[in-house]
């Protein structure tokens, strides 16, 4: 079996990428996939802690799948206001938006 | 029948009631309306004497406000001096009320001025008969207030209007030390009424000197003495009766009132009397030396009135108390006789100023007699009431060892026998001097100046060797009779004292006699200036004291927007620099706070888990 | 028993549901609304005193149940002594100064929802006898007229309204801390004044402490007085509030702060009381002439008066300070005259402003001959006012005056001064405004109407009444400041 650390070093990579992703990226349909890799990430750490605790209820499953459902409802969401925003602003870059200043 | 003596302010009070609200249905009726209430007053005040002979006394109606444990009364004050000015203030009130409805026949406020007497009536009667300092306080601020309504009841003349604002600040300022007193007395003595003061005056020591003097600047304010004489020639602004009534006859008597209310506090320490005596004497010579030169008939009569009560004030002052008593009633009535007669020449003539009169004699008849006659009796001349009530202060002062004192009251009996003369001279003597059309005036106001002068003439026997003192005695004062036996040498002395001042006035104003050399004239000339300018006392005032304190309130408003305000909107101001040098963090870019939010997550995480797990 | 004392709170409240409830189209209904509302708060204020039994010094009327039980906060009101003339103030003032709202001619409906907010914050802090409960309603008073200064104001309502609210904000969020303190230092925790005040006398508090929680307080009380230098929101809320609300910020809100002292700091931090008794004298003083000599200096009106309030709660100050039965009585009651004067006052600055529409006193003159009965309602303001004996005015400063006398004698001759001062500025006033020859510019001026009539004259009468008879007022209150005297260890 694959030694419980090993996937947390994938999840944790895949957390850093993300993250990264979030912070680097100006496109934010690029932030918004970034995003989704973060809560892979946390989904695979979900289910491998289920797995590695010997569970047998599956709740890390259960829980994983929720996040996988509410993410695409967020990114439904996010997708929206990107549109609206590009309809406002003839641009999807995110430094271009600075409307939260002052 | 001592016991009606409260009903006694009750009355004008009423009559203040239904003139105020009713005036402008009642019209002419207002007049007599006051008129009757004050009659009314005055019978009760007989029949109250009537009691006091029959040995009533002082009586109490209830408590008021209780300090602490000291309960204040609506106590009345029934004894020879209450009903002594009870009987002086609701007689002479009476006429001259009679005597305004002819004055003031006419004038567009006839109602308000009757309901503003009243109210003087109701609150002077009520300071008369109090029993203790609160409620004399009471009605001494509620008749400086009718005071100063009467003083600017001409209010359109802004002179009017100052003068009456003069006239209140300035006794103000006295009432505050009167006040001070009353803090202190009562501290000292929980106790506030004038039944203790005989009482309390032994075993407080020099406290009640103190006391004494504090009590003395309020009557000081109220009597116009110096320093704080300066309103009184300016309310001469409001009507001329009201001038008769209260700043001659009732109202600025109150100061010699209280002292002689509060003569046990007095006597405490000769400290106190001294001061008396000496303020006395200072404002009965200053005023006489301005009225010598003065040319307003009013403000001539109003240094005269200044003049009088600072020789009151030496009465008392100097140990004569009957003595001061005395002289307040007797020159209540000439001095009311007085302005009532320039009242009714003012009425004629139309101008207050002396130099435009002349040769009234032959014109008004009646007010001219009575006029010689109020004038005879200030001057001192036997046996009119004036010599009667001087000779008494002459003699105490001199009496008492207070040479300097008797000197200056010498002095000043002969410049008031001089300025008076002089007075009459110019305005009934003489050729007229413009075009005027005198006439003598109604009988309203006529017959008030008849009886008036029958009193002023005779009212001097009360008190008299001839009725063996019988005011003195009846007023409880604190000299034996032995002091005030008859002294011959001083009646002959003031009575030389008046003739040399009329006489002098003869001289100069009917022959036109140069009495002084020319060389001599011209250098008196300075003197004439300062004293036609009242010595300067106002302009310094103004200088010294109004101005700079006006300057001290602009100041302060400056230094409350500039500063105290200023620290405050400083705070603000601070608040803002701080968050306009904080701002820039606030870049608006999505990224940069995600990158705080991310760079805090991992500083909390690494602090957390040092805390937790100590690696 | 019927809850009296909620009613009086939430009478105004279920007022203002009503007026919310109004359609837009029918929004002059509103102003009756408010008024009946107002009026039977006046009613039922007026039934309390007579209900009220002046022989007991204790809490009547008091209704208590809990509110959040995991805190023991609880919904507790009464009414004693100290109250119960304030809140008679606030419902009378309440009523007047609605009555006098005719002149407002926009956003009806806001104004008289936010004005029975108000009323209804008033009487509450008047009435809580519990600390979270007064908290509440300090600050309820605060957002409605923050509102009605910022909306309904002058040309700088804005800047009057924020300062306004901040400052008094400022000075409550420090009481906050204080009450948390008090709360947790007792055990068990409480937040009832009575058992806190029951607990500082059986040595809850230390003396260091209590000074702290006083001085913490007292920042809240003093702003609201408002004490030197904390007083310059003052004139600027005044001179931009319209005129109602002018009223009651001088009649009632000025109030809160004193209550709050006799409330709070003298029963439960009586040391650190004593222990301020020499700063409040000589606070009390710095009010009394300063804020007259600066009243002296102003040539605006409304500003002028705001100034005489600054002066004449210095006498409720002084009255503090005295720590005696007679100060105490005379700072109560100059609360009450200073509500019912300055009241009229400011009713009678705005009877002026709606027709000259401006308050510069040079721009009057000789009103006297024009307009008669509004100069003898200003003459007789004026006059009470500045302390003439007979009306009530004297009475309050005197029984000051005569309590600080006594341990702090220099002080008081000191604050005499002001005395003068306060002649001097309200007879210039009378002087340029009424006397003198008419101005032609207010030719037209009418004298005061019927309503504005009925304004007036209900403070006039009672402060007439009161003066000639303070022992009206003075009963009411003797028996309650006796004990509080007994709980500061003075026996009267």
């Amino acid at each position: 079996m694959i030694p419980l650390s090993y996937i947390v070093a994938l999840s944790a990579f895949l957390f850093c990428v993300g993250v990264f992703g979030v912070l680097t990226r100006r496109n934010a349909i690029g932030i918004l996939m970034s995003v989704e890799l973060i809560l892979n990430a946390a989904n695979i750490n979900l289910v491998a802690f289920n797995r590695y605790s010997n569970g047998t209820d599956a709740l890390g499953q259960v829980f994983s799948l929720f996040v996988i459902a509410i993410a695409a409802a967020g990114s439904v969401v996010g997708l929206v206001l990107i549109i609206a925003i590009y309809r406002n602003g003839k641009s999807i870059f995110v430094d271009k938006y600075d409307l939260m200043k002052w | 029948m001592v016991n009606v003596a409260h009903l006694i302010p009750l009355f004008p009070f009423l009559a203040f009631l239904i003139n105020i609200a009713f005036g402008g249905k009642l019209k002419n009726a207002c007049g007599p309306v006051s008129v009757a209430a004050s009659a009314i007053s005055f019978v009760l005040a007989l029949f109250v004497y009537q009691g006091f002979r029959s040995g009533g006394g002082s009586y109490s109606l209830g408590t008021w406000l209780s300090l602490g444990d000291t309960p204040l009364n609506f106590g009345v004050m029934v004894d020879g001096l209450s009903i002594m000015m009870l009987l002086v203030v609701t007689f002479i009130g009476t006429l001259i009320q009679i005597y305004s409805i002819g004055y003031m026949q006419g004038d567009p406020r006839f109602s308000r001025y009757f309901a503003y007497i009243s109210l003087f009536m109701a609150s002077m009667l009520g300071l008369v008969i109090a029993d203790n300092f609160v409620m004399l306080y009471i009605f001494w601020e509620g008749v400086g207030l009718c005071s100063y309504l009467l003083i600017s009841f001409w209010f359109e003349k802004p002179a009017a209007a100052r003068a009456g604002l003069k006239a209140f600040v300035t006794t103000r300022i006295g009432d505050t030390g009167l006040f001070l007193g009353i803090l202190l007395l009562f501290f000292t003595t929980k106790t506030l009424s004038f039944h203790d003061l005989q009482q309390i005056s032994e075993g407080h020591g020099t406290v009640l000197a103190i006391v004494a003097v504090l009590v003395f600047i309020g009557a000081a304010g109220k009597s116009a003495q110096f320093p704080l004489h300066v309103w009184l020639p300016d309310a001469m602004e409001g009507p001329t009766p009201v001038s008769a009534l209260i700043h001659a006859a009732t109202m600025v008597a109150a100061g010699v009132y209280l002292v002689a209310r509060t003569y046990p506090l007095f006597l405490v320490d000769p400290f106190a009397l001294q001061t008396v005596a000496v303020i006395g004497g200072i404002s009965a010579l200053l005023a006489a030396s301005i009225a010598t030169v003065n040319n307003d008939i009013k403000r001539v009569l109003a240094y005269s009135t200044v003049s009088q009560l600072g020789l009151m004030m030496l009465g008392l002052g100097v140990g004569g108390y009957a003595a001061g008593t005395f002289h307040l009633m007797t020159h209540a009535f000439f001095k009311a006789l007085l302005f009532l007669c320039a009242g009714s020449v003012i009425h004629a003539v139309h101008t207050q100023d002396i130099w435009k009169m002349g040769g009234l004699f032959s014109k008004m008849r009646v007010t001219a007699t009575t006029f010689l006659i109020g004038t005879l009796a200030i001057a001192g001349v036997p046996p009119l009431a004036g010599f009667w009530s001087k000779d008494e202060i002459l003699s105490a002062a001199y009496q008492n060892g207070h040479t300097v004192l008797f000197g200056v009251a010498v002095l000043t009996s002969f410049l008031t026998a001089f300025y008076m003369s002089r007075l009459i001279f110019v305005v009934l003597f003489g050729k007229p001097r413009s075009n005027l059309h005198p006439h003598e005036s109604p009988a309203t106001m006529t017959v008030p100046l008849m009886i008036l002068a029958v009193f002023a003439a005779l009212v001097g026997f009360v008190g008299s060797p001839l009725a063996h003192h019988a005011f003195q005695g009846f007023v409880g004062g604190g000299e034996s009779s032995a002091a005030s036996q008859a002294n011959g040498g001083m009646m002959i002395l003031s009575t030389v004292i008046s003739l040399a001042g009329i006489g002098l006035a003869y001289l100069i104003y009917i022959l036109n006699v140069n009495v002084l050399p020319a060389g001599m004239l011209s250098r008196l000339n300075g003197l004439h200036q300062l004293l036609l300018n009242k010595y300067y006392i106002d302009e310094i005032y103004d200088a010294f004291l109004v101005q700079p304190f006006l300057g001290l309130c602009r100041i302060s408003y400056k230094i409350d927007l500039g500063v105290v305000d200023d620290l405050v909107n400083g705070v603000a101001r601070f608040v803002a620099a701080l968050s306009e040098f904080l701002r820039p963090m606030q870049t608006g870019l999505v990224q940069n706070y995600l990158l705080v939010q991310i760079v805090g997550l991992i500083i909390l995480i690494l602090t957390l888990g040092k805390l937790c797990f100590r690696y | 028993m019927f809850p009296v004392l909620s009613s009086l709170i939430f009478l105004p409240l279920l007022g203002a549901l009503a007026i919310l409830f109004l359609p837009r189209e029918r929004e002059d209904l509103s102003r009756p609304c408010a008024l009946i509302t107002t009026g039977t708060v006046l009613a039922v204020s007026a039934a309390l005193i007579f209900g009220f039994d002046r022989t007991a010094p204790g809490m009547q009327f008091a209704e208590r149940s809990l509110w959040i039980p995991q805190l023991n906060v609880w919904y507790f009101l009464g009414v004693d002594g100290i109250s119960i003339g304030l809140v008679f103030l606030t419902a009378l003032l309440g009523f007047l100064a609605c009555l006098a709202s005719n002149e407002i001619r926009d956003r009806l409906k806001e104004y008289y929802v936010l004005y029975l907010l108000l009323m209804a914050g008033m009487l509450g802090t008047f009435l809580a006898l519990d600390l979270v409960l007064f908290y509440v309603f300090w600050e309820v008073v605060l957002i409605p007229m923050y509102f009605l200064i910022g909306i309904w104001g002058g040309p700088r309502k804005e800047y009057a309204a924020i300062k306004f609210f901040l400052y008094t904000l400022a000075g409550s969020v420090v009481m906050l801390v204080g009450i948390l303190i008090a709360y947790f230092t007792t055990k068990p925790h409480t937040f009832n004044m009575l058992e806190l005040a029951a607990a500082a006398s059986n040595g809850a508090f230390d003396p260091q402490l209590q000074m702290w929680l006083f001085l913490a307080f007292y920042l809240a009380f003093a702003i609201k007085i408002p004490v030197f230098p904390f007083h310059t929101w003052l004139p600027d809320a005044h001179v931009e509030a319209p005129t109602p609300i002018s009223v009651l910020l001088a009649g009632v809100l000025l109030k809160m702060g004193g209550y709050g002292i006799f409330r709070i700091c003298l029963p439960i931090f009586p040391q650190g009381s004593a222990s301020f008794a020499t700063a409040f004298a000589v606070l009390g003083v710095i009010n009394i002439v300063y804020g007259a000599g600066v009243a002296m200096a102003q040539s605006d009106f409304k500003k002028m008066i705001a100034y005489s309030s600054v002066s004449h709660m210095g006498f409720v100050m002084l009255g503090f300070a005295s720590m005696n039965s007679i100060g105490f009585n005379g700072a109560l009651l100059e609360m009450f005259n200073h509500g019912i004067i300055t009241g009229a006052m400011f009713l009678l600055v705005g009877v002026l402003y709606k027709r000259a529409h401006t308050r510069e006193m040079d721009k009057f003159g000789g009103l006297s001959a024009q307009t008669p009965l509004y100069a003898f309602f200003l003459t007789i303001c004026s006059l009470a006012s500045l302390g003439l004996p007979g009306l009530s005015g004297f009475v309050g400063e005197f029984l000051s005056l005569m309590g600080a006398y006594q341990g702090f004698p220099v002080i008081t001759a000191l604050s005499l001064f002001g005395l003068i001062v306060t002649a001097g500025y309200f007879l210039f006033m009378i002087q340029r405004v009424l006397l003198g020859p008419l101005n032609p510019d207010c030719r037209y001026y009418k004298d005061v109407s019927p309503l504005e009539t009925l304004t007036l004259a209900p403070l006039v009468i009672i402060f007439v009444v009161v003066g000639f008879w303070p022992a009206l007022v003075l009963d009411l209150q003797k028996p309650t400041l006796g004990m509080l005297l007994s709980l500061l260890g003075v026996t009267s």
